[in-house]
C-alpha cells in the first residue's frame, strides 16, 4: 500500500484515503472544436503509459479532497515527489533508452 | 504409547500430558509440542498421500517448510484448513485430518491403480486449458476428490478478528539469534521497535541448539535479550506472528495467533490478529530453510531433513527413528549424527558426497567412532511405507555419475541435507531479485528496494557468530536510517565456533539409470514434481523458469515450493545447459504462509461490512412493512405490500394510485450538491449539455453530464436557488462519483474559475408528492404560496412552508405526472412525511418504493443512467438531442466528442421501446435481441433489453431497449430468444408509451 504525501495536508498518508486521477499534465484543448478527430481522439484516449518515471494525479478523496500531481516510479513504485497542479515536475525521465531497459516484470 | 519420546531433555512439559486424534484415533503428546513432534513421538510414520500418485508421505521438516504433513483441524465452522502439522501447537482434544489421501491416507486408491500419475503427466495443467474444448471441468472433479486440497468450512466463521494498524522504527522479522540482536541494537538505540516470529517462542535455530554464547548455553542468551526487550516500553514482542507479506512503501502485514494454540475456537476472545505495520526501517532476519537432496524414493516416510532430525530430538526430545543413516553435502549436518549419538541412538553411517571431509564437525563424528562414507551419496531409499535401508554408491570424480556398485545400509531414518536456502521471500515480495551466489550455493537477498536489509542466515551467514554481529549491525544501521542517533557501538557476543569446510553442490543424485528409468526422483513433494519432469518440460522446449513452473505445476502448493524450488531450478539448469544464475528464480509472492480470510477482514463482517444510509423517514416504512432496496449504500422503500400481496400486486396497486389520484416517494437519498461562486453559472454550463448561464432564481432545469468521451454519465435537475447559488440533483449512485468530477475540472482545469462545491444529500429530506391530486394535498398543508399552475409552473420551485416547516418546494417530475417534491431540513423529514400522508389520506395517497418509481418513468420513457445506459451511450443514442445545446460558446465537456465519426453511425444501439406480441410476456432485461432467430450460429446481435416491467396503467408490458439503428426501424419486429429456449416476438416502438405528449406533468 502507497505512503502518499499530500501537499496540502502536509503528511503522508496511507494510499486507502486518496483516489487516482489519471496522468498529470494533459491539458484540455482550448478549443476543442478546431480539432481533428485525429488531434481530439489523442488527447481522449493516448497516454504515455511509462515505464519508469511517471506523472501522475492523485486526488485526496477521503481528507482534504484536493487534487494533486505525483512523480512515481512505475517499476519500483517509489514516489518521488508530490507538487501541485499549477507546478511542473522537479524530477523528470532520463531522455535516454534506459528507461525501456527495465527488467521484464515477472507474472505469477 | 510415545515409542519415540526420549527419556529426558527437551523443552516440553512432561507433567503435562496433552491428549489429541489424529485421523480418528487417540494419541497423547506432551504441552509444547507440535502437533507434527506429538505424531512422531507416538511412530506416526505415513500423515498424508501424495498428490498426484498417491504416495504415502511422512512428517519430512519442522516449520513453515514442511510440504506433506497437510492437516485440517476441527469440524463444522471451526474447521481450518491446510495447516502444516510442524507449526500447529498441541492442545487438549485438538481434532485434527490428512488433507490427502482417499479413501484415507493408509490406503490410497490413487497408490494401487498409479491412474492419476497417468492421468496427470507434466504439462498437465497447461495443456488441459491450452485445448480448445475446456477438459479441465471434467477433470476437477476427479482431481479434487482425490487430491483433497482441504475442506472450506460451510458455515460462517464463529471466530472474532481484529486488525491493527501500527507505525514503528524498525521492525525486525525473525527472533532468532540474528533477530534478537538487531532488535536490541535498535532498541539501545531509542528506536520503536516490532519484532515478530512465526514460532510460539522467541530464539528460533536457538531452541534447538547445543551452541553456546558468552559461555552460557545459548537459550540463557536468549531469556537476556527478552528481558531486556520485554522492560523496555518501546519494543513490542509478537511471538505466533508471521511476517506474510512486505508491500510497497515499507508496509507489511503480520498474522498473529493469539488463541490457536488454546483451541480450535475462543469464544470472548480475538483469535488472530492482523497488523498493518507501516516501518521506517526492516530488518529481515528470516533464517534459512535446509535443502533436501533428490535421489530416487527420497519421498519415503522416514527421510527427513537432518535439521529437522535435531530439532525434533532437543527441542521436543523425540527421536523420529533407531538407526539413523545421514546424508549430507556439507560440515553442518554432522551436527544431527553427534545429536543423535549422544542421545544413545545409532548412528548407521555418515554417507558425505564429498571426496575428504576434514571440517571440525566431521573430525568430532569421527572421534564419537562414526563411520564417515566420503565420496558417496545414497541414491536410493528403499522401503514401502517406511524407509527399510538406503542404497549407497560412490561418485566419480566431478561428482557426475556413481562410480560403482551400490551397497544397501539397513536404516529406519535417513537425515538428508543439501546445504540451507536463505529465507529470501520477505526481500523477494519488494522487488528485490535473488542473487546467486557460488560459495553458499544459493540465493542471497537482492539489491534493495525498500527500507530493508537482510541479517543471519537470511543474508547467508551461517555461522552463530555471523548471524549474530550481522544482527547487531542491521538493528544499528536501521535505528540510524530511522532517525534515531542513540547509543550505536556495537555489542560483543562471544561464541566459541570452529570453521567449517564448504559444501558441495548437489542438486539431482546420480543414479545408476537415467532420470526418466531411475525410480522417482522428487524435487517438489506438495506436487509430486519429479526430476524427470523438469527434464521432460526441458526436452519438450521449455526455458523460462516461470513458464516451466507452470508446466510442472512445481512450487504450485500451498508450501510454495519452499525446500523444492531451488533443486528444481538447477535442474533445469543443467538441463538447458545453462548455469542457475542465466536461469534465474522465480519470485516469491505474498502469503509467506497461507493467511486465514478471516484475519484480512477483521471486523469488517457482517453489519459491519458495509455502512448503510437511512433516510429521516426510514422508520416509518419500516412499520408500513416495506421491502427494502440496496442502492449503493443505502436503503430504500423498494414497494410496501398490504396484507396477503405478492410484489407483483403491491406494484400494480402503487402504480395506479399515482396515475389515478396521488402517491409518495421517498426521494432523500438523491445526491445533492450545493454549487456557489460568482462563476457558478458559467461552471454549470461547462459541465452540462445544457445551457445553465441564463437560468433564473426559481427556475429549474434537467440536464446531462457527460465524460470527455461524449458517453453520459450522470443526470439530473439542477435549479437556481438564487444569484450566483444552485443546487445539483444527481442520481442516488452516482452523488459522489459527481462530486469528484466537479472538483476534478474545477480543481485541474479551471481554478480560475471561483466556484464551490458542498455536499448536502444528508441535509434534506425530500417527499415527491405526485400524481393527479398531488397538488389537493399540498394546498391543505401549505398556504404561504399561490400553488396555482400559473403562479408556480412546472419546472419552478419555490421556498415555502410546509407543515410549518420552512421547505423547498420542487415542480419537476419522474412520473409524468403533476409532482411535487418538497425537501425539508432532515431532523424534520419524518414529521413532515407524516403530515403529508395525514393531509392525502382523502386522496387515498400512496407511499411508493423504488419498483414502482421505476415502473412509471418507463411508461414516460424517462432513462436511468447505468441501466439504459452504459458508458456507451451518447445523448442522441438515447434520443435525447433535445437537451443538447449546439449554441453555447464554451465546448461543454464531450461535445467534441459527439461529432466524432464513429457517434455519427447510422448502425449505433439506440434506445427503443418494445412491445410483446403477447401483452402480458414480460422479457427479462438483459434479453439480447436478433432480427432472425432461425439465424444459424453466430447470430447477428442487435441489442439488448435495458428495461422491462409490467405496466397496469397501460395494461401489458413495457420494455426498453437498445437496438442498432432502432430510431429509424418503427415497427419492425424482432425477437429475443430466451436461455430457457422461448423466443419472444416484439415490435419496435417509441420509448414513450404513456402520455406522448408530457400534458400530464404540466397541469
Ligand atoms: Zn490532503
Amino acid at each position: 500500500m502507497l505512503h502518499i504525501y499530500c501537499p496540502f495536508c502536509r503528511e503522508e498518508r496511507d494510499e486507502e484515503e486518496f483516489s487516482y486521477a489519471g496522468e498529470a499534465h494533459i491539458q484540455r484543448p482550448l478549443d476543442p472544436e478546431s480539432l481533428s478527430d485525429e488531434e481530439w481522439g489523442d488527447y481522449l484516449f493516448f497516454r504515455t503509459n511509462a515505464k519508469g518515471i511517471h506523472h501522475e494525479m492523485w486526488y485526496h478523496i477521503a481528507g482534504c479532497r484536493r487534487y494533486f500531481n505525483v512523480t512515481r516510479d512505475t517499476l519500483s513504485y517509489q514516489i518521488l515527489e508530490s507538487y501541485l497542479i499549477s507546478q511542473q515536475p522537479g524530477v523528470r525521465a532520463k531522455q535516454t533508452a534506459s528507461a525501456e531497459q527495465g527488467e521484464q516484470p515477472n507474472a505469477n | 504409547m510415545q515409542t519415540n519420546r526420549v527419556a529426558s531433555g527437551g523443552r516440553i512439559n512432561r507433567g503435562n500430558a496433552v491428549n489429541f486424534t489424529f485421523n480418528g484415533k487417540a494419541y497423547q503428546g506432551f504441552a509444547g509440542d507440535t502437533l507434527a513432534a506429538a505424531l512422531l513421538a507416538n511412530g506416526v510414520d505415513i500423515v498424508g498421500r501424495s498428490f498426484k500418485y498417491g504416495r504415502p508421505r511422512g512428517i519430512v521438516g519442522h516449520g513453515a517448510e514442511e510440504p506433506n504433513a497437510i492437516v485440517q483441524l476441527g469440524s463444522g465452522a471451526q474447521t481450518v484448513p491446510n495447516l502444516r502439522a510442524t507449526q500447529v501447537e498441541l492442545y487438549e482434544g485438538l481434532e485434527a485430518h490428512s488433507v490427502g489421501g482417499w479413501p484415507s491416507v493408509d490406503f490410497d486408491v490413487r497408490e494401487v491403480l498409479g491412474f492419476m500419475g497417468k492421468m496427470m503427466p507434466p504439462g498437465f495443467y497447461y495443456k488441459t486449458f491450452m485445448r480448445p474444448q475446456n477438459l479441465w471441468h471434467f477433470y476437477e472433479r476427479w482431481i479434487r476428490k482425490a487430491a483433497g486440497l482441504g475442506k472450506a468450512p460451510l458455515e460462517s466463521d464463529p471466530d472474532c478478528y481484529d486488525k491493527l494498524n501500527q507505525n514503528c522504527d524498525v521492525l525486525v522479522v525473525g527472533a532468532g539469534p540474528a533477530g534478537l540482536a538487531a532488535a536490541s541494537a535498535a532498541a539501545r538505540a531509542g528506536a520503536r521497535v516490532i519484532i515478530a516470529d512465526e514460532q510460539q517462542e522467541f530464539g528460533g535455530s536457538l531452541l534447538a541448539s547445543q551452541q553456546q554464547i558468552d559461555g552460557q548455553p545459548a537459550m540463557s542468551w536468549v531469556d537476556e535479550r527478552l528481558a531486556e526487550l520485554g522492560n523496555n516500553d518501546n519494543v513490542m514482542l509478537l511471538p505466533r506472528s508471521t511476517v506474510f507479506g512486505y508491500y510497497d512503501h515499507n508496509f507489511l502485514g503480520i498474522l498473529e495467533r493469539r488463541t490457536d494454540h488454546l483451541g480450535i475456537s475462543s469464544p470472548g476472545q480475538v483469535r488472530q490478529r492482523m497488523h498493518r505495520v507501516r516501518a521506517k526501517q526492516v530488518v529481515l532476519a528470516t533464517g534459512a530453510i535446509e535443502r533436501p537432496l533428490v535421489f530416487a524414493n527420497n519421498d519415503l516416510p522416514g527421510v527427513m531433513m537432518a535439521s529437522s532430525v535435531s530439532t525434533y530430538l532437543n527441542r521436543y526430545g523425540v527421536a523420529a527413528g533407531n538407526n539413523l543413516v545421514l546424508f549430507t553435502t556439507n560440515d553442518n549436518a554432522y551436527q544431527t549424527a553427534i545429536d543423535w549419538h549422544k542421545a544413545g541412538r545409532k548412528v548407521v553411517k555418515i554417507v558425505d558426497s564429498r571426496p575428504e571431509p576434514t571440517g571440525a564437525l566431521v573430525n568430532t563424528a569421527r572421534e564419537f567412532g562414526i563411520d564417515v562414507m566420503a565420496g558417496h551419496v545414497v541414491v536410493e531409499a528403499k522401503g514401502r511405507r517406511r524407509v527399510k535401508g538406503a542404497m549407497v554408491a560412490p561418485l566419480n570424480d566431478n561428482a557426475s555419475a556413481v562410480a560403482g556398485a551400490a551397497i544397501r545400509l539397513d536404516c529406519d531414518l535417513l537425515a538428508c541435507s543439501g546445504g540451507w536456502s536463505p529465507a529470501i521471500h520477505l526481500s523477494s515480495h519488494t522487488g528485490a531479485k535473488p542473487q546467486w551466489n557460488d560459495e553458499l550455493v544459493g540465493f542471497v537477498p537482492g539489491e534493495s528496494k525498500q527500507q530493508e536489509r537482510s541479517a543471519g542466515s537470511a543474508k547467508g551467514a551461517y555461522s552463530l557468530a555471523g548471524c549474530l554481529q550481522q544482527g547487531d549491525e542491521a538493528g544499528r544501521e536501521a535505528a540510524r536510517k530511522a532517525g534515531l542517533d542513540g547509543e550505536s557501538t556495537a555489542a560483543s557476543y562471544q561464541v566459541d565456533e570452529q570453521p567449517q569446510q564448504p559444501q558441495q553442490a548437489m542438486f539431482l543424485v546420480p543414479h545408476a539409470k537415467s532420470t526418466s528409468r531411475a525410480p522417482v526422483q522428487f524435487v517438489d513433494f506438495q506436487l509430486d514434481v519429479t526430476a524427470a519432469a523438469i527434464e521432460l518440460a526441458a526436452r519438450e522446449g521449455y526455458e523460462s523458469v516461470e513458464h516451466v513452473k507452470r508446466y510442472t505445476a512445481m512450487g504450485f502448493g500451498t508450501d510454495q515450493g519452499k525446500l523444492g524450488n531451488i533443486n528444481g531450478m538447477a535442474i533445469l539448469a543443467r538441463a538447458l545447459g545453462r548455469g542457475i544464475p542465466e536461469t534465474g528464480t522465480t519470485i516469491f509472492r505474498p502469503s509467506y504462509t497461507p493467511t486465514t480470510f478471516g484475519a484480512i477482514a477483521g471486523r469488517d463482517v457482517a453489519d459491519l461490512f458495509d455502512p448503510e444510509r437511512y433516510t429521516a423517514m426510514q422508520r416509518w416504512h419500516q412499520q408500513q412493512g416495506a421491502e427494502f432496496e440496496n442502492v449503493g449504500q443505502w436503503k430504500r422503500p423498494w414497494y410496501y405490500p398490504k396484507p396477503g400481496e405478492t410484489m407483483h400486486d403491491a406494484v400494480n396497486r402503487e402504480c395506479l394510485a399515482v396515475r389515478n389520484s396521488v402517491g409518495m416517494l421517498d426521494a432523500s437519498t438523491l445526491g445533492k450538491i450545493d454549487i456557489q461562486g460568482p462563476d457558478a453559472g458559467e461552471f454549470l454550463n461547462r459541465m452540462y449539455t445544457n445551457a445553465y448561464a441564463k437560468l433564473a432564481p426559481g427556475k429549474c432545469r434537467y440536464g446531462l453530464m457527460l465524460k470527455e468521451d461524449g458517453m453520459i454519465f450522470d443526470d439530473g435537475v439542477t435549479a437556481c436557488l438564487g444569484p450566483n447559488h444552485y443546487l445539483m440533483f444527481t442520481t442516488t449512485g452516482g452523488a459522489a462519483a459527481v462530486l469528484a468530477w466537479l472538483e476534478l475540472w474545477q480543481q485541474t482545469e479551471w481554478p480560475e474559475l471561483q466556484v464551490y462545491f458542498t455536499s448536502v444529500t444528508d441535509h434534506w429530506a425530500t417527499a415527491t408528492v405526485t400524481g393527479p391530486n398531488a397538488r389537493k394535498v399540498i394546498e391543505k398543508v401549505c398556504d404561504d404560496i399561490d400553488l396555482s399552475n400559473e403562479a408556480f409552473p412546472f419546472m419552478d420551485w419555490r421556498d415555502a412552508t410546509v407543515a410549518g416547516v420552512s421547505a423547498r418546494i420542487f415542480r419537476i417530475s419522474f412520473t409524468g405526472e403533476l409532482s411535487l417534491e418538497v425537501n425539508v431540513p432532515a431532523h424534520h423529514g419524518r414529521y413532515v412525511w407524516e403530515k403529508l400522508v395525514e393531509a392525502g389520506e382523502e386522496f387515498g395517497i400512496t407511499p411508493y418504493g423504488t419498483e414502482t418509481m421505476h415502473v412509471l418513468r418507463a411508461e414516460k420513457g424517462f432513462i436511468i443512467v447505468g441501466q439504459d445506459t452504459d458508458g456507451s451511450m451518447t445523448p442522441a443514442d438515447m434520443g435525447m438531442n433535445w437537451v443538447v445545446s449546439q449554441k453555447k460558446e464554451f465546448s461543454f465537456i464531450g461535445k467534441r466528442s459527439l461529432s466524432r465519426s464513429d457517434m455519427l453511425r447510422e448502425d449505433r444501439k439506440q434506445l427503443v421501446g418494445l412491445k410483446t406480441r403477447d401483452p402480458q410476456d414480460v422479457l427479462p432485461e438483459g434479453a439480447q435481441i436478433v432480427n432472425q432467430p432461425e439465424h444459424a450460429p453466430p447470430v447477428p446481435m442487435q441489442g439488448h433489453v435495458t428495461s422491462s416491467y409490467y405496466s397496469a396503467n397501460l395494461g401489458h408490458s413495457i420494455a426498453l431497449a437498445v437496438v442498432k439503428g432502432g430510431h429509424k426501424r418503427m415497427g419492425e419486429t424482432v425477437y429475443c430468444p430466451l436461455a430457457d429456449g422461448r423466443v419472444i416476438e416484439a415490435e419496435i416502438v417509441s420509448s414513450i408509451f404513456y402520455d406522448p405528449k408530457g400534458e400530464r406533468q404540466n397541469v
